[in-house]
């Protein structure tokens, strides 16, 4: 690319910044990912919505389990936790409730939150726990090389599925829904500025919130698959990718070839885990209640 | 720092080892717990939940052990003093995150009543045979704190020692209980908060810009922080540097792991935890720790009626072994008699220190009941021989 197209003046170029790298540990680049990886992409966008956000930034905290997402904690500028596979939500869990000032941000793979951290996913869930879960969905585990996962599509080939995946796979906006959170939403990494306003959007609301994001893993899902590169991927997600808010979640599961129904499905007010813990012990125990004070003091 | 008045049940109580394990956890200031429920421990987070409302902090069951062990460890680095309590199949469950407290250094306390295995094994009869994995049980080379009661009170008294330590060291602490100390009932006296001495959390004093979270001081020891003040901190699980990124890298490796395991040498030389009786005179030392400790206690008096100059080294806290005093006596005694609930774990360690200096006799017991003082007897009388 020559110095032109980007647009910026020669001799400034020192001096400019991206502007998310002030969300970014810059210290830590360059990162791990794949060219045409989508994971960035998703990272891009989450730095935008911490911008816009207007939170402080001091207090917003990261939790990722393993995987190629599970790095993501590591180059977020911000407290942050990289964990062990699939806990990533219950170490949120432990975070927000010990430190309820926290806005607790998951942010993990496909395989992390939804098969060996599966149960938790859907016990948070349920409990209307106030994290914000973020599962880049690239339809595999890419980190290990590319297995298959609760969420790879029937008839794809995948490391450890040669011959083709034959298991039913998740629906994971429709089991968000089911299990019980509060926020729904699904994008692709194609759709950078209606990703970026969902994230905004959960980092402002209460209780449990879940964005499903579908990105690519060219080096592996779709090397595999015969699917291109990023590009390629890009393109397929503009070409499928169907913009249906408040569509029946039950309506949105994926194929491997076939539309992806993309929105908001859920935005909805429930009391979070908190306030029916207080609420259960105000009733029962009255002024007798302390309000949790779980922080230790210094010494 | 002395406890916080609020959780501390000051007065004389008859209280069971689970519940007064409970309110060491609350005198020590612990203020969040996770559980799963699992006999014979779960008297433990029962106690905690009827007693945390009023307290100010919070009990979360969780839905499974693995979510218990890790949230704990979120409270941690939210700042709170936390724990989890199980048993068996629980605890080797919670192994994982056994290792994701040793290598991040995250303070906390995993309680584990002991009952009788392998897998669901003996789920309301006592063993002592989890022994070895709290020591070894999670992959790599770690270190953690084990400490064992023989009874509700020390199970009040240690559980305090054990959240102290673990702020100290910055290290899981195991409270090693068996099914019976952790159901048997006896007089617990708990003190003024006052005369409670608590370790405070060592919370950095530098600026975010000069900190750095796993720098060590003198002892070894980094600095805590916690989420939420403005150190915008890493951590991770895998082999990090002293920033907290990850660095693969054998220099890294190296570095991390032995600091990890040396940190912990100013304990094991010269701070066990032990409770020794009768040993300059005695020929045949029994060891033992835990219930098993009390039917020792007899059979060592049954032999010394009979003659035999047997004397008693009660472990209390089990890792760090206790090697320099095991290596001591092995040097001037005949014989150690060993009885635990298990098939021979802790005595090997007694037969690495003795190194062949003296005699090691294991009296094994596969659990679901104590030993008889007679069988014990045998063993020192075969000693002494
Ligand atoms: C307990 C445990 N089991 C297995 C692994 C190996 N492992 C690392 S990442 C991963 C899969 C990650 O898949 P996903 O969450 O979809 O993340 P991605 O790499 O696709 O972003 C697995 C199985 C592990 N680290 N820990
Ligand atoms: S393997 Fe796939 S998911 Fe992982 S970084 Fe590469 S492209 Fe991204
Ligand atoms: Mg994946």
């Amino acid at each position: 690319m020559s110095e032109a197209i980007l647009d910026i003046p020669l001799d400034s170029t020192k001096t400019a910044i991206n502007p998310v790298e002030p969300y970014l540990r810059m210290d830590r680049m360059p990162h791990i990912w794949c060219p045409g990886c989508g994971i960035g992409t998703t990272v891009n966008c989450f730095a935008r919505a911490l911008e816009s956000s207007g939170l402080n930034l001091d207090k917003v905290a990261i939790v990722s389990g393993i995987g190629c997402t599970g790095r993501v904690a590591g180059y977020a500028n911000l407290d942050s936790f990289h964990t062990t596979h699939g806990r990533a939500i219950p170490f949120a869990t432990g975070l927000k409730l010990s430190n309820p000032e926290l806005q607790v941000v998951v942010y993990s793979g496909d395989g992390d939150l939804f098969a060996i951290g599966g149960n938790h996913f859907i016990h948070a869930a349920r409990r209307n726990m106030d994290i914000k879960v973020i599962c880049v969905n690239n339809l595999t585990y890419a980190m290990t090389g590319g297995q298959t996962g609760p969420a790879t599509p029937t008839e794809v080939i995948s490391a450890t599925s040669p011959y083709g995946v034959f298991e039913p796979s998740f629906n994971l906006v429709q089991l968000a829904e089911a299990a019980g959170a509060s926020y729904v939403a699904r994008w692709t990494t194609y759709h950078v500025k209606q990703l970026s306003r969902s994230m905004e959007e959960v980092l402002h609301k209460k209780g449990f919130c879940f964005i499903e994001v579908l990105s690519p893993c060219p080096t592996l899902y779709q090397r595999r698959n015969k699917m291109g590169d990023g590009l390629d991927a890009m393109k397929f997600y503009k070409e499928v990718s169907k913009v249906r808010h408040g569509a029946p979640t039950s309506e949105c599961a994926l194929t491997r070839a076939g539309e992806i129904v993309v929105g908001k499905f859920v935005d909805r007010d429930r009391p979070d885990y908190l306030e029916l813990l207080n609420r259960q012990m105000t009733a029962t125990l009255g002024d007798r209640y302390a309000t949790p004070e779980v922080t230790c003091s210094e010494g | 720092m002395h406890a916080d008045p609020n959780g501390v049940l000051t007065g004389v109580h008859f209280l069971d080892g689970d519940h007064a394990c409970c309110e060491g956890t609350l005198a020590a200031g612990a203020r969040f717990a996770a559980g799963y429920p699992i006999t014979p421990s779960t008297e433990v987070v029962e106690r905690f939940a009827w007693r945390i409302p009023t307290v100010g902090g919070i009990f979360i069951q969780m839905e499974d052990e693995l979510a218990a062990s890790i949230a704990i460890q979120g409270a941690v680095w939210g700042g709170a003093k936390a724990f989890t309590v199980t048993s068996g199949p629980g605890f080797s469950l919670m192994m994982e995150h056994i290792g994701y407290a040793a290598i991040t250094e995250t303070p906390c306390v995993f309680v584990n009543v002991q009952r009788g295995g392998p897998s669901t094994g003996l789920p309301t009869l006592p063993a002592q045979a989890d022994m070895m994995q709290a020591k070894w049980g999670s992959h790599g080379d770690y270190s953690i704190i084990a400490l064992c009661p023989n009874s509700p009170q020390e199970c009040f008294d240690l559980t305090v020692t054990g959240f102290n330590l673990a702020e100290e060291f910055r290290v899981p602490v195991m409270m090693m209980l068996d099914e019976c100390v952790g159901h048997m009932t006896e007089k617990v006296v708990i003190p003024e908060a006052g005369q409670i001495a608590i370790t405070p959390r060592r919370f950095t004093y530098k600026s975010p810009a000069e900190f750095r979270l796993f720098e060590p001081r003198e002892d070894l020891v980094p600095d805590m922080v916690k989420a939420g003040d403005g150190y915008r901190f890493h951590v991770t699980g895998l082999t990090h540097d002293e920033r907290g990124y990850p660095s693969m890298n054998v220099e890294t490796q190296d570095r991390l792991v032995r600091r990890m395991r040396d940190k912990l040498k100013p304990f094991a030389n010269g701070r066990a935890v032990f409770e020794a009786e009768n040993l300059d005179d005695a020929e045949v030392v029994v060891v033992s720790y835990g219930i098993t400790s009390r039917v020792a206690q007899r059979a060592t008096q049954m032999a010394r009626a009979q003659g035999v100059r047997a004397g008693k080294f009660r472990i209390i806290s089990a890792w760090p072994f206790p090697e320099q005093h095991i290596r001591e006596l092995a040097g001037r005694v005949k014989a150690f008699v060993f009885p635990e609930l298990n098939l021979g774990q802790m005595v090997h360690e007694v037969e690495r220190c003795a190194a062949g200096r003296a005699k090691v006799i294991s009296v094994p017991h596969a659990g679901g009941s104590v030993h008889k003082p007679e069988v014990i007897l045998q063993a020192i009388l075969e000693a002494a021989r």
